[in-house]
């Protein structure tokens, strides 16, 4: 408890100094649910927002009659537009993600943090938030949930995106090293990409998997120690192990793309407000 | 053993482990470094490449023979490495190693210590049983044990500052048992027996012998004839020219020692003997304690003085010395030939006299005395002067010593006894009667021609008798005595020249003079006058020639004393040394006047062996230190190898194995870096005095400032002084230049007689050293001017951040009590008339060195008899360097009060500067009362 508590308590700090959040709902009839969070504009809605001179398009049963009787133009009632967005977040908790270089923190952690920031960003601006076998809702208590889920580790090696339950035209955050198989991501992106889903995904990397700084003999096994490999000369791996992880990114890259989703790739040793702002355009963008 | 040229090692067989070697490396080359696990989630992206050379990771050639060179070093160390090892000694019985011990050792004792540690180990190794005997200080009975006893009496070994005693030697080696080998450590002079010696040793085994060729250089006893100390070196007469420094030691006028002089003694090339005079002054000279010289070390390097070098002091004063007279009717005439050629004359008038505090004072016909110099007499003899006073025609004709008792006469004088054929009348000169046993005289034989023909009188009294000292046939008093404090007051009856008497021109008188110690027997005494006297060691020699006060050996005999001085030397029960006896010290020394250094000469057949032999070492611990070093370098190599080292992990890695290193290098000698620091670190100390700034200092009059750190007070101080200097010059005979900041910490202050501190709450403490100077500068007459420009506010000392940092600031000054200044304070009347003090403010406040407690005021004296002292500080708050502020043109640089007001402000405060500063350069001569009647007309107007 305590540790969800404190993830929590970082996330907010984080998502403090941010605006909130507002999602684009461009399949507004399938899945918008009218809140009672105002967008601050014209939409559909319970509230008066203002009144405007009809315009052509305007069917005349919306004309506003009493605000018209009182000059000689026709007025038309704006609502405040009114909305909620379903944002499902996943993040890798497997033991890959426990990795982390001297001195910083695990990727895991900061995958975390990341993704519980946009979820509370989210939440303050109406949305409705959740996580894969947590349906999207919204309060705090939902948070505090997703707090406690996130602070939970698997004890697999490499993640795999979870797509099933996935609301139909809602968006979604996949946070991973993506480090792993990639052949689960593509299926699970290419899954929600069909079910009108869209979002970003987010690669958390330690800087020293970005550099391979490393000599000499030596064994490398995964966090789990299941896969291994040995090397004589681990120097001589380097340039060919950077070009596999490049190869890695583009392949998100042109994944992401395909699917009319946004990409990232983000280093332990950076600053996570620069995550999360990416984060916000990344679903703000409409 | 096994030898390698100059290398052996004590263990051969070990040295079979380098085969190993090769094997090591076969092995070493076999197995690949071992690899590092390492969690690394990116290995998913690794899976399936391969290394490009699958046999590059072999141990590198470099590193291999660095580990075999070490585990080499390894095994060269355990096997035992000497270098130099010692030749093997033939024979393998018992060993008996045989050491002079005397002062001709003391030069290289060391060496000889080393030696004879080698010695013991090469017997220990030998397995040969040792002994170790000091001919100075012969072991009753030899008794052989293992090497290892043997040596732990090595520490302990010293020389002794005498020479052995061959009778002793000779009793000793009849002692000796059974067959041994000797080792004979010589110090390479010639002596009595042994050859004796030798031959003993030599019915006992084979005697070798160790000689060093250095010829010995002594010091014989300094003598004094002519006004010159005469200095004699001996040597062994072995060597070419050379030259050695003589320093003569002594006590400063602080009671340092230190070197009062050196004179250069040069050795002829073959010669024994070498001689320098040296002629100091008086006062120098009877300082000199012994004479050394330089860089010997040794015993027979130092001689120690005694009275026979000092000379005493003796003041002669004659009364009406303006007399138009013959030379030889000069009153001091006979005791100036009598006294010169053992005492050093001074002459003068009483005053001067006293001051040089001379050993004996002579009155000669002096009556009268002004009571200022009677009582500094009377003191002075209180403090043990000897003051002698002869008779004559004024004394007679004077009321000295009349009715009441003189002190500085031993009996009273009767009146009347004036002169013959006045009231005494004899039928003919009276002879001397001989002395009493009682007297100081007693013995000294009485001629016949000695007559006198007029005297002064003693009047009869009760204490007569036990003063008198030496009298007529008649019964009358001729010399007198009385003690007077822890001196001594005598008096002659009769004339110091041949006026009343022949006394001056008998031999008796100079003999008479020399008992009553006003000279001193400069000559070496007697056996005969030794004869029953105790002498008390009081300092003595070591065998280095160090010489140390002792409290703790018994005295000796006059005799035994005696028979040293004449030649024996001397020996254990009397080391050389200062003896006191009763009323003089003698000097017993190693080397005697007519002591001959020669060197030992030995029989063909005796092997000798220099001192200076290649010493072994020990090569074990550098090899191992070599090895811990190599791997040391190897674990780095590894490290490096296995891609471990890098950034600041390779930088603290490289340290500590430096360090490693250089803790196993400086291991085995740790005295070598200690030795190197203090070298380098001994010439920097030394201070550069900067003499621009004494001369800046010196060339005028200047006033000081105190330089706060606060540039705009330090500014405002400066220009204060210089108006103030500007206004001194031209008011005044004052003429200061340009006033200067004074840096505490750093400055010499002793220039300025005047310091100005502006005190800011902001500025530094000063250091100690700084307040040593400063106190320093406050006893020796300097004065400073505490300036808390607060205007006193808060009342003296406290209130405001400036008076409570003029507390901590003179806390640790040596300042004396204070008082508010009082109306008649010299400052009041110092070249101005003021009551006020003014400067930018107004304060009334100013705090001096209180009066004494006894001051009064006297009736109709405006002003009490205050004669002693200036204050050293005058402490206010009326920030006077504002007032007195001016520049280059005399224009006031502040406004001070209002319009005219103000101008007279600021004139009474340069007034005050003026008072303050003349009080500093001519002290309290303002309040010498003989300028009352002066300002009292003043005053008046």
């Amino acid at each position: 408890m305590t540790a969800s508590l404190a993830l929590r308590t970082g996330a907010e700090a984080l998502a403090a100094p941010l605006p909130a959040l507002l999602a684009e709902a461009e399949h507004l009839a399938a899945t918008v649910v009218v809140g009672d969070h105002g967008r601050r504009r014209a939409g559909l809605g319970d509230t008066f927002w203002q009144y405007r001179p009809a315009a052509s398009h305007d069917e005349t049963r919306s004309i506003d009659w009493r605000r018209s009787a009182r000059s000689d133009g026709t007025y038309v009632q704006d609502k405040e537009w009114q909305i909620a967005q379903s944002v499902t977040l996943w993040v890798d908790r497997s033991a890959a993600m426990s990795f982390a270089s001297k001195g910083l923190e695990t990727k895991g952690h900061r995958a975390a943090t990341l993704a519980l920031a946009a979820a509370i960003l989210l939440s303050r601006g109406g949305e409705r938030v959740g996580l894969p076998g947590l349906p999207p809702r919204r309060g705090t208590a939902r948070l505090a949930e997703m707090a406690e889920r996130l602070s939970e580790d698997h004890d697999t090696d490499y993640g795999t995106p979870d797509a099933t339950d996935l609301v139909p035209h809602s968006r979604a955050i996949f946070v991973s090293d993506f480090l792993g198989d990639i052949a689960p991501a593509e299926a699970a992106l290419a899954r929600a990409a069909d079910r009108g889903i869209r979002g970003a995904l987010v690669q958390v990397l330690d800087p020293t998997e970005e550099s391979f700084p490393f000599d000499g003999r030596t064994i490398f096994e995964s966090m789990t120690g299941a896969l291994r490999h040995e090397t004589l000369k681990a120097g001589d791996l380097r340039a060919r192990y950077l070009a596999r992880l490049a190869e890695r990114k583009d392949r998100l890259t042109h994944l992401a793309r395909m699917t009319g989703w946004q990409f990232t790739t983000h280093h332990t040793d950076g600053p996570a407000s620069a995550a999360l702002m990416w984060l916000y355009h990344a679903i703000a963008r409409r | 053993m096994f030898t390698l040229g100059p290398l052996a090692f004590t263990a051969p067989w070990l040295l079979l482990g380098l085969i190993a070697l090769p094997i090591l490396w076969l092995i070493l080359r076999a197995v690949p470094p071992a690899p590092i696990r390492r969690r690394f989630p990116g290995v998913a992206l690794l899976l399936g490449l391969s290394d490009d050379e699958a046999q590059s990771d072999r141990t590198p050639w470099w590193l291999l023979l660095l580990r075999t060179l070490a585990v080499a070093a390894i095994v060269a160390a355990f096997a035992g490495p000497l270098l130099n090892p010692q030749e093997e000694r033939s024979g393998d019985g018992p060993l008996l190693i045989l050491v002079d011990g005397t002062w001709a050792d003391a030069r290289d004792w060391n060496e000889r210590r080393d030696r004879i540690a080698s010695l013991l180990s090469e017997a220990q190794r030998a397995g040969r049983p040792t002994a170790l005997a000091t001919l100075t200080d012969l072991p009753p009975e030899v008794e052989f044990q293992t090497a290892d006893v043997t040596a732990l009496a090595l520490p302990g070994l010293e020389p002794a500052p005498w020479a052995p005693d061959a009778e002793a030697v000779a009793e000793w080696t009849k002692s000796l048992q059974d067959d041994f080998d000797t080792v004979w450590l010589s110090d390479g002079l010639a002596r009595e027996g042994r050859g004796d010696l030798l031959d003993a040793l030599e019915t006992h085994g084979a005697v070798t012998v160790f000689q060093t060729p250095r010829p010995t250089t002594a010091l014989r006893p300094a003598t004094f004839a002519d006004g010159e100390i005469a200095l004699v070196a001996t040597r062994t007469p072995t060597g070419g020219a050379r030259e050695v420094q003589v320093a003569a030691i002594g006590l400063d006028p602080s009671g340092v020692e230190r070197q009062l002089a050196t004179v250069p003694v040069a050795f002829a090339a073959g010669e024994a003997d070498a001689t320098a005079s040296l002629v100091l002054p008086p006062e120098l000279r009877n300082r000199v304690t012994r004479f050394e010289i330089a860089g010997q070390g040794s015993a027979a390097a130092v001689t120690l003085t005694d009275d026979a070098l000092r000379r005493r002091e003796v003041a002669l004063l004659a009364g009406g010395g303006e007399a138009e007279a013959l030379e030889l009717l000069s009153p001091t005439h006979y005791l100036s030939e009598a006294l010169a050629p053992s005492a050093d004359l001074i002459e003068g008038t009483l005053s001067d006299i006293v001051l040089a505090n001379p050993d004996v004072i002579v009155l000669a016909d002096v009556a009268t005395l002004a009571s200022g110099e009677a009582a500094a007499l009377e003191e002075w003899v209180g403090e043990g002067g000897l003051l002698v006073r002869f008779a004559g025609p004024r004394l007679a004709a004077s009321d000295a010593g009349r009715g009441t008792d003189d002190p500085l006469m031993p009996v009273r004088l009767r009146a009347g006894g004036r002169n013959v054929g006045g009231a005494m009348s004899w039928g003919e000169p009276k002879a001397l009667a001989p002395f009493d046993e009682e007297s100081p005289f007693f013995g000294l034989a009485v001629p016949d021609d000695v007559t006198v023909s007029a005297q002064v009188m003693a009047q009869p009294d009760p204490t007569l008798a036990e003063r008198v000292i030496a009298q007529l046939t008649d019964g009358t008093p001729l010399v007198t005595r009385a003690p007077l404090g822890e001196g001594q007051v005598v008096l002659f009856h009769v004339t110091a020249n041949a006026e009343w008497s022949s006394l001056a021109l008998s031999g008796l008188f100079p003999q008479m003079l020399e008992r009553l110690a006003v000279s001193v027997r400069p000559a070496m005494p007697t056996a005969g006058d030794l004869e029953g006297t105790t002498w008390i060691p009081e300092e003595v020699l070591d065998a280095y020639g160090t010489l140390t006060e002792t409290d703790t050996l018994p005295g000796v005999e006059g005799a035994a004393l005696a028979d040293a001085l004449a030649g024996v030397g001397p020996g254990p029960d009397m080391p050389p040394g200062l003896y006191a006896g009763e009323d003089r010290r003698i000097a017993l020394n190693v080397i005697g006047a007519e002591t001959v250094l020669s060197p030992a000469a030995w029989p063909a057949r005796i092997p000798i062996e220099g001192m200076a032999s290649t010493r072994e070492v020990d090569l074990k611990g550098w090899l191992l230190a070599l090895a811990l070093g190599l791997l040391a370098l190897d674990i780095l190599a590894s490290l490096m190898l296995a891609g471990k080292l890098r950034g600041a992990r390779a930088v603290r890695a490289g340290i500590a194995v430096a360090g490693l290193v250089l803790a196993g290098l400086t291991m085995p000698q740790p005295l070598m870096a200690q030795e190197a620091e203090t070298g380098a670190g001994a010439g920097a100390e030394e201070t550069q005095t900067d003499d621009t700034f004494a001369l800046a200092a010196t060339g005028q009059v200047v006033l000081g400032h105190v330089l706060t750190g606060d540039p705009r007070v330090d500014e405002i101080a400066e220009a204060g002084l210089l108006g103030l200097s500007q206004t001194l010059f031209r008011r005044t005979s004052i003429e200061p230049s340009r006033p200067m900041g004074v840096d505490l910490e750093t400055d010499e202050l002793a220039f300025f007689p005047f310091l100005y501190w502006p005190v800011t709450a902001g500025q530094a403490i000063p250091s100690d050293a700084a307040y040593a100077r400063l106190n320093r500068y406050l006893r020796s007459g300097g004065m400073i001017l505490f300036d808390t420009r607060d205007a006193d506010l808060g009342g003296f000392g406290s209130g405001t951040p400036e008076g409570r940092m003029l507390e901590r600031l003179a806390e640790p000054l040596d300042v004396p009590p204070l008082a508010p200044m009082p109306e008649d304070h010299v400052l009041t009347r110092a070249f101005y008339l003021l009551q006020d003090f003014p400067g930018r403010y107004t304060s009334r406040d100013i705090w001096v060195e209180a009066a004494p407690p006894d001051a009064e005021l006297a009736e109709g004296m405006p002003f009490r008899d205050l004669n002693d002292g200036v204050t050293p500080v005058v402490i206010g708050g009326n920030d006077w360097a504002a007032a007195w502020a001016a520049d280059d043109l005399g224009n006031p640089l502040f406004p001070i009060g209002r319009g005219t007001a103000g101008e007279r402000q600021r004139e009474i405060a340069l007034r005050f500067g003026v008072n303050l500063v003349m009080h500093v350069l001519t002290g309290n001569y303002k309040s010498d009362q003989v300028h009352v009647p002066a300002l009292l007309e003043r005053l008046g107007q």
